[in-house]
């Protein structure tokens, strides 16, 4: 089991009701699980959560069978190095980087990562070629377009083959027909090392290309409570 | 980690420049006010050397230190010639050069003294003065000029001066009767000595013979005493002050007591070095005020940058996401924030630091040559290593508060979106 949630309950500080009430919700290993999370589903609070920014009050979040709370704040951070790929929604690049040291960020975090690698720059130079990026490796980031940019952003997340990648609406700033070849790309990629996938996005049509699509108001009882109320 | 704050350095290249000049300004003005005041003091403290006492009429001591050696301010009262020769002729003295001052050529300020003012007078690290050109003067109506004031007038060698009657360049009237034939010029020695003209007590007395309360009589304009190097001249009657060098310094108490308890005529007799702390403690309150100040524009400057980098923050919320989204420990976010402003403080400082001696080497032959001022080029002392370690360490300080925002921010803001 790659994520393994018990009992979570979540109430940010100063919050009457908790944001977060999760019975039960699991990842196994190389799955691809679809998220649907309207805004206000929770959808930030959980992935807070699930990358170790934050800690519940109660209940487990356990990746790779660590549970979470059990580990200091700088070990998270190095956990969440090590084991987790992470895409934002866009802007996620550093923009006084090149293509290639953006690609190879990871490793600078992450001496598993680097391991796993072998040669980061090979394979960084791999991936942004399966990406079909070669072209643009000497580029300024923010020549690049939305599209382009959220590829190197996969390429990233991708690279030293973390166990899982958490993609935050990977595909909203792009045109109806590149989201489709997006997911393709992150399929293919992630399947080539083993990675398990998880997107969370507000649009529910990218579901039919999953694995298995979960519903973030039914998983979390803290939103329909709150619904009720 | 390094490549990464370096590139984001470069990336914020103006606001960083800005950051490093601001900081560098402030640090040359603070070290470059202690330095002139340092610079300041040894070239006070250079002008006398040698000296044991200084023996005028009863005032304040910094004043008669400050006419008699600086020629600021005017003698109150003289001192009688036979007092000058009782105390000169005592056996624990081993030279004196008498001082008579009150007049003036062209602003510059005319000393009558004796030929042991050349052979006994020193300065800086006792140092003895030297004639550039010509000899020293031997006749009633010779003068040698001090360096700045051959160079500031433009006189030559065996030209004739007329003198003034008082002092500054409004000096009242002419000894136009009798003119002065410049023998001589002194080499540069960055003091007073270098704006002054020189001539003997005699040449003094023979130009005010005939003078009566500060005008010329008629004798004098009629051109009856007019210059005439056989005449004899009678003694002097007063001197402004004389300075003294005893055979031992062991007897310098001794014989400051005895002259300042001298019952025939009210006699003062100073220490130059005691004399000068004394005028020290008068400066240090506007040399206090000057470092207060410096001071101020050090924090104003520190405050400035904790300004750019406190609104440069918020916008780089952005890039703290993706640091921590890709491994950054928020502790690496503390550090990264806390290393850049110690960079900044740090070139900062070398910047002013090297801006300050790049000014020092420019501007040394002008502050030579117009102002007679020589300062040296030495490294920083230690009270001004000790400033910049402050400064640093205010730099740190101050680095703190945006480095702990960060890290603060980093720990709550996570990987959420911050545009």
């Amino acid at each position: 089991m790659l994520i393994d949630i018990n009992d979570l309950q979540f109430t940010w500080p100063g919050n009457p009701r908790p944001t977060l009430n999760i019975p039960s919700f699991s990842l196994t290993q190389g799955e691809r699980l679809f998220l649907h999370g309207p805004s206000g589903s929770g959808k930030s609070t959980l992935l807070s959560l699930l990358t170790g920014i934050h800690l519940a009050q109660s209940g487990s979040i356990r990746i790779l069978g660590q549970n979470l709370a059990q580990l200091s704040g700088t070990k998270r951070d190095r956990f969440r190095a090590d084991h987790l790929g992470y895409v934002f929604q866009q802007f996620n690049l550093l923009s006084y980087l090149s293509v290639l040291d953006n690609v190879l960020l990871p490793c600078q975090f992450s001496q598993l990562r680097t391991q796993r690698a072998g040669n980061p720059k090979m394979q960084a130079l791999h991936l942004l070629d399966r990406l079909d990026l070669h072209r643009h490796l000497h580029q300024p980031v923010n020549a690049l377009s939305v599209g382009q940019q959220q590829r190197v952003a996969l390429a990233r997340a991708l690279i030293g083959a973390p166990e899982i990648l958490i993609a935050d609406e990977p595909t909203s700033a792009l045109d109806a027909e590149r989201r489709g070849a997006f997911i393709e790309l992150l399929f293919e990629c992630a399947a080539e090392h083993g990675t398990a996938i998880l997107l969370v996005s507000h649009d529910p049509q990218l579901a039919t290309q999953f694995d298995r699509s979960v519903n973030l108001p039914t998983l979390n009882h803290a939103a329909m409570e709150a619904e009720d109320a | 980690m390094h490549k990464i704050a370096f590139k984001s350095l470069l990336n914020r290249k103006l606001t960083v420049a800005l950051s490093i000049l601001t900081v560098a300004l402030s640090v040359l003005l603070l070290i470059g006010v202690e330095r002139l005041r340092t610079e300041a003091r040894n070239s006070f403290s250079n002008t006398v050397s040698g000296t044991d006492l200084i023996i005028g009429a009863r005032t304040g001591s910094v004043q008669l230190l400050l006419y008699s050696v600086f020629r600021v301010g005017n003698a109150t009262n003289s001192i009688g010639w036979d007092s000058y020769q009782k105390w000169a002729k005592d056996e624990r003295v081993e030279w004196t050069i008498p001082v008579s001052l009150g007049d003036s050529h062209k602003g510059f300020p005319v000393l009558g003294t004796s030929t042991d003012y050349f052979k006994h007078l020193k300065y800086a690290e006792d140092q003895h003065l030297q004639l550039a050109q010509g000899k020293v003067f031997s006749r009633t109506h010779e003068a040698v000029l001090g360096a700045n004031v051959a160079k500031k007038s433009g006189y030559l060698l065996g030209g004739k001066i007329v003198l003034s009657h008082g002092s500054g360049e409004g000096a009242m009237s002419e000894h136009a009767d009798q003119p002065f034939t410049i023998v001589g010029i002194l080499a540069p020695t960055g003091t007073p000595v270098d704006d002054t003209v020189h001539v003997s007590l005699d040449g003094l007395t023979a130009i005010h013979e005939g003078w009566e309360s500060g005008s010329a009589s008629l004798l004098s304009t009629a051109g009856v005493l007019a210059a005439d190097e056989n005449r004899a001249v009678p003694l002097p009657v007063t001197i402004t002050a004389f300075y003294v060098g005893l055979k031992s310094r062991t007897s310098l108490f001794g014989y400051q007591r005895a002259v300042n308890q001298y019952r025939e005529e009210t006699l003062m007799a100073i220490m130059p070095g005691v004399a000068l702390s004394e005028l020290w403690q008068l400066m240090k309150i506007a040399e206090q005020a000057l470092l207060v100040v410096s001071g101020f524009v050090m924090i104003i400057g520190l405050l400035g940058m904790l300004t750019a980098l406190l609104t440069g923050l918020n916008e780089r919320r952005r890039e703290m996401a993706i640091l921590r989204s890709v491994g950054a420990r928020a502790w690496q976010i503390f550090v990264l924030v806390m290393g850049e402003t110690l960079l900044l403080v740090g070139v900062g400082i070398a910047a002013g630091v090297s801006l300050l001696y790049l000014i020092l080497v420019t501007f040394r032959p002008v502050l030579r040559e117009f102002y007679g001022m020589s300062i040296a080029i030495n490294p920083p002392s230690s009270a001004e290593l000790l400033m910049l370690l402050a400064t640093l360490i205010a730099g740190a300080l101050i680095g703190a508060v945006p480095a702990w925002r960060a890290y603060r921010m980093s720990l709550s803001d996570g990987l959420s979106q911050q545009s």
